[in-house]
């Protein structure tokens, strides 16, 4: 509706909306919104073309922080509100903000969905593994056998692994960051804008009221080292103060990690290089089942970004070329379109 | 019009015929329907059809569950059903025969496909004897025909084309359709035509069906048939360019005229559904309009990528049956919190669940007035005829878009695959949809700055529909509760009491902008029927017969059910008896008495079929009687 040729310089509190933050107080949430609003200055995009989508949950009030367009929609079903507002205004920013319940739980079928169509829609899934606005059940993330209010013996359910379900559903660009790097969530916050089609990146992100510590294993700051296993595109996979420890793929397709030491000379040839734009995800899913649980080292990074035709575009696409084929709508014709008789 | 010779002298003129086709759902029995019925518009009758086919794509072949029929009425005068009782029946097979034998009026004509009747066919269809051998077709006209061997028969020489004996088979349903074109005096062209177009590309199938219609139409003239030839003369109608149209086609194309006096883009978000699924077909074709759907993954998503784009400043719409409203509830709620356009579409079939997905009934009018959690008032408008479909899809899109509410549109199935002639409108006639997006701040801050805040007023009480990309006017919206005028989530209770006040009388004043109703039929009469939807055909043919019986009798059909039209109240009030016929338990009946405290009396009829004109004269007589 608006062509933008030239956006203004603005600043962080250009894109901070007048209501009061109501997250407790502690939360990872105000990190990740912090990192938002000082990363969209630099984006070089316009407020009034950004949309912040979410459904319900404590990460789903974000949108009412952000001085943009924004809807705090029903529960899990803020991609598929996305998906429809992303082909009706292509020329938006289409933001989706939610937590593990909502995107994984109740969403569920719409995340995939979302993801396997490639709608240009960049998902931001704040996973604290726990059930938080609704006072501390366990969620679709939550570990095996955890005692929470509505499983006093322990839970029985499976988690998901959000980045090996993104990656079933073929999405085009995965993602993983956590709450206690600003630096780390801006350049995946980044990436996922640039990229053309539908991003899920997951954000570790802890409740320190129902699931304290959640991810303190592996992000805390001197837990980082040896426990965060950075993915850099082109690049042999290797973690650790020194680098010692590193990933190799065996012929079985698992991907296994090592102490690098341990595989003699020929070490560069063996360890696993990241290739961030294979097309077959099967390498990437394989990296997302390093860890079960964030107690392991982890993987960080972009797991996945490969092109494929972006939904919405296309969707425009075919109304261009039908108009470009048969001229633009004219009722009277149509009205007429099927046999017809005169009275 | 088609011309066509005249008539030798042993063709007799008749008023009106109704026809039913009935065969096995593999038999093409639609299709057939569906070529008898354009031949007979393009020939210039009035007329109203039936389609009445199983759920199952291919049920189990020759028995009673996979009967598939299409009943059509073609007549020289203005008709409002597919008729009652039709004159003839074809049977294509044996349980064809025994399904719908019951229907046909006493001293009916039954043209049967003797081959069919098998003893395997007959034990599927559950005869124990051959209803053509005993007295079952007594008191009935019965033609019989060897229509698969007299088809096989003309496809001999096809050979060269590919056709072979089995194939031949197929075009047993065209032998049929020749041989009643024989019968009613049909133009042939438009069906040879059809048949062109249709398979074009694939000459033996062309050159088969032909030669079937031919044979099915040389055999009327041939055989001993001379008694039964008939014409029925073009209707005079009201003089126009006409189409015949069913109402799913006449209801997309409102949608896409709705998108073009609003020139916004008309947005659907679907989930496949019978009876609904054809809108979606349908309105895909029409791209160059501008119209984007989307197949979404579920019903949910459907409702809310729709609302989606209306947020985007689209019009965003969403069409389904029953089951899909209930999914949708939620989102309904959504739309009616942020107060954005939104046209729901749902094409009734019978319920609960599954239920009859391929039957008629109008049961979700208590659904569409408060299937949602919370005081979430709704505008409802019902169409009432299949061509009636277009406008009342345009009334939808102008009542969502100026009053920024979703709206629900209902029909059902007998309305979405029915057709009947309709007159085309000109263009220009249409009503303007006028559009204002917000543009600019509307309020005032302490500062003396322009601030924008989503939820202040206009007249209408409608808030300004203020779209991303609209530089300056940035806002957050959701489905807490906001306070009035800057939309701010807020839990002021007097704020909450004071929004729904608001949301209930935005809806109420609707009542200001929709016609009054009007009474057909005798104003001064002691009984009035009050209807909606569908029902509308056969109320009027029965109200007609009453009338013409010389009795009073008052109609008044309602196309806006929320809110109800300002005078109904009044109008019902004036009325000593008022019974309202419904496809369902009484819905609009329990509407009314609570609206207005009227004694009004329910007439239902939830069997998966459209009432006849018949049934309810028979009712309203009773009514009409007791008065005098
Ligand atoms: S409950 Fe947990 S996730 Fe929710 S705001 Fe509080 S700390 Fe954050």
């Amino acid at each position: 509706m608006t062509d933008v040729t030239e956006v203004p310089l603005t600043t962080k509190a250009d894109w901070s909306s007048d209501q009061e933050v109501r997250w407790c107080p502690g939360c990872g949430d105000y990190s990740i919104l912090t990192a938002m609003q000082m990363l969209m200055p630099e984006l070089g995009v316009a407020r009034e073309n950004t949309v912040f989508i979410s459904g319900i949950g404590c990460a789903a009030r974000f949108p009412y922080y952000m001085n943009t367009y924004g809807m705090h929609s029903i529960h899990g079903r803020s991609p598929a509100i996305a998906t429809g507002l992303a082909v009706a205004r292509p020329d938006l920013d289409v933001w989706v903000v939610g937590g593990d319940g909502d995107m994984l739980s109740i969403g569920g079928n719409h995340l995939i969905h979302a993801l396997r169509r490639n709608v240009n829609i960049k998902i931001l899934l704040f996973n604290n593994q726990i059930y938080g606005l609704t006072k501390g059940q366990y969620s679709p993330t939550s570990e095996q056998g955890k005692v929470t209010k509505s499983t006093p013996f322990g839970s029985l359910d499976h988690p998901f692994n959000p980045v090996s379900l993104a990656l079933g559903a073929e999405a085009s660009f995965v993602a993983r960051t956590h709450d206690m790097d600003r630096k780390h969530m801006q350049a995946m916050f980044r990436r996922a804008h640039e990229h053309q089609g539908s991003a899920l990146v997951e954000v570790f992100q802890n409740c320190n009221v129902f699931n304290d510590g959640a991810f303190g294993a592996i992000t805390k700051k001197d837990n980082r080292e040896a426990m965060l296993i950075n993915l850099d595109h082109g690049q042999p996979i290797r973690f650790g103060a020194d680098g010692e420890k590193g990933v190799i793929c065996r012929p079985n397709g698992v991907a296994e990690i090592v102490t690098v030491a341990d595989l003699g000379a020929d070490v560069e040839n063996q360890l696993l290089v990241h290739d961030e734009t294979q097309m077959d995800p099967s390498r990437a899913f394989a990296l997302s089942r390093l860890a079960s649980r964030p107690t392991e080292p982890t993987p960080m990074g972009v797991f996945r970004a490969v092109e494929r035709p972006e939904y919405a575009g296309e969707t425009n696409a075919q109304v261009a070329a039908a108009t470009a084929a048969s001229g633009p709508g004219d009722l009277e014709k149509l009205l007429h379109s099927q046999p017809t008789w005169e009275v | 019009m088609t011309d066509i010779a005249e008539p030798p002298s042993a063709v007799r003129d008749i008023d009106h015929v109704i026809v039913r086709f009935a065969g096995d759902s593999g038999d093409g029995m639609q299709l057939t329907g569906d070529r008898f019925t354009s031949a007979s518009a393009l020939f210039g009758n009035d007329l109203a059809t039936l389609p009445d086919f199983p759920a199952e794509i291919r049920a189990p072949q020759g028995t009673l569950a996979g009967v598939s029929a299409f009943q059509v009425q073609i007549s020289d005068h203005p008709i409002s059903t597919p008729g009652d009782a039709p004159n003839v029946l074809i049977a294509m097979n044996p349980a064809a025969l025994k399904s719908d034998l019951g229907r046909l009026e006493a001293g009916g004509t039954v043209i049967v496909n003797e081959d069919a009747f098998t003893e395997r066919n007959l034990a599927k269809a559950g005869y124990d004897a051959n209803p053509l051998d005993d007295d079952t077709l007594a008191g009935f006209t019965v033609i019989q025909v060897q229509m698969t061997t007299l088809t096989k028969e003309v496809a001999k020489d096809l050979g060269d084309l590919g056709i072979k004996p089995r194939d031949a088979e197929r075009s047993k349903n065209f032998f049929a359709l020749g041989l009643l074109s024989w019968m009613y005096t049909r133009p042939t062209e438009p069906t040879m035509e059809w048949i062109d177009a249709k398979f074009a590309g694939r000459e033996g199938v062309i050159a088969a069906n032909k030669a079937a219609f031919n044979a099915g139409h040389a055999y009327g003239e041939t055989a001993e048939l001379s008694e039964h030839h008939y014409q029925v003369r073009p209707a005079k109608l009201e003089p126009g360019t006409y189409t015949s149209i069913n109402g799913n086609t006449a209801l997309s194309w409102g949608l896409v005229a709705a998108g073009e006096l609003a020139q916004v883009p008309i947005f659907l978000g679907s989930y496949p559904i019978t009876p609904a699924s054809d809108i979606l077909h349908e309105l895909s074709k029409h791209k160059n309009f501008g119209v984007r759907t989307v197949q979404a993954e579920d019903e949910i998503a459907a409702v809310g990528c729709a609302l989606g784009a209306s947020y985007g400043g689209h019009i965003g719409v969403t069409t389904t049956s029953g089951p899909g409203i209930a999914l949708k509830g939620e989102t309904i709620g959504l739309a009616i919190s942020l107060e954005l356009p939104l046209v729901i579409i749902d094409i009734q079939r019978g319920g609960p669940s599954t239920g009859l997905p391929t039957k008629t009934e109008a049961s979700d009018l208590m659904m569409a007035m408060y299937g949602r959690h919370g005081e979430a008032p709704m505008p409802i408008v019902a169409a009432y005829t299949p061509s009636q479909c277009f406008h009342a899809a345009i009334e939808a899109v102008r009542l969502a878009v100026k009053y920024r509410t979703p709206v629900m549109l209902l029909s059902d199935g007998y309305l979405a695959n029915g057709s009947a002639p309709w007159k085309i409108p000109d263009v220009a006639s249409l009503p303007e949809i006028p559009v204002d997006f917000a543009t600019e701040p509307n309020q005032t801050n302490e500062d003396g700055e322009g601030v924008f805040w989503p939820y202040l007023r206009d007249h209408n009480l409608a808030r300004p529909w203020a779209v991303p990309g609209t530089p300056g006017l940035m806002h957050r919206i959701g489905g807490l509760e906001k306070e009035d005028g800057t939309g701010n989530v807020s839990y002021s209770a007097e704020n909450h009491a004071f929004m729904t006040d608001v949301r209930e009388e935005r809806i109420a004043r609707i009542a200001d902008d929709i016609p009054l109703v009007e009474i057909d039929g005798d104003a001064d009469a002691d009984v009035c029927v009050l209807g909606w939807g569908s029902t509308w055909g056969a109320i009027t043919g029965a109200v007609q017969r009453i009338r013409s019986g010389g009795d009073k009798i008052a109609h008044v059909h309602l196309m806006h059910l929320n809110p109800f039209p300002k005078n109904l109240g009044e109008v019902l009030g004036s009325f000593d008896r008022v019974i309202v016929p419904e496809l369902n338990m009484g819905q609009l009946s329990k509407l009314v008495r609570a609206e207005f405290l009227v004694d009004a009396e329910s007439v239902t009829k939830v069997m998966g079929q459209p009432f006849t004109a018949g049934e309810l004269e028979a009712e309203l007589r009773t009514a009409v009687a007791a008065k005098n």
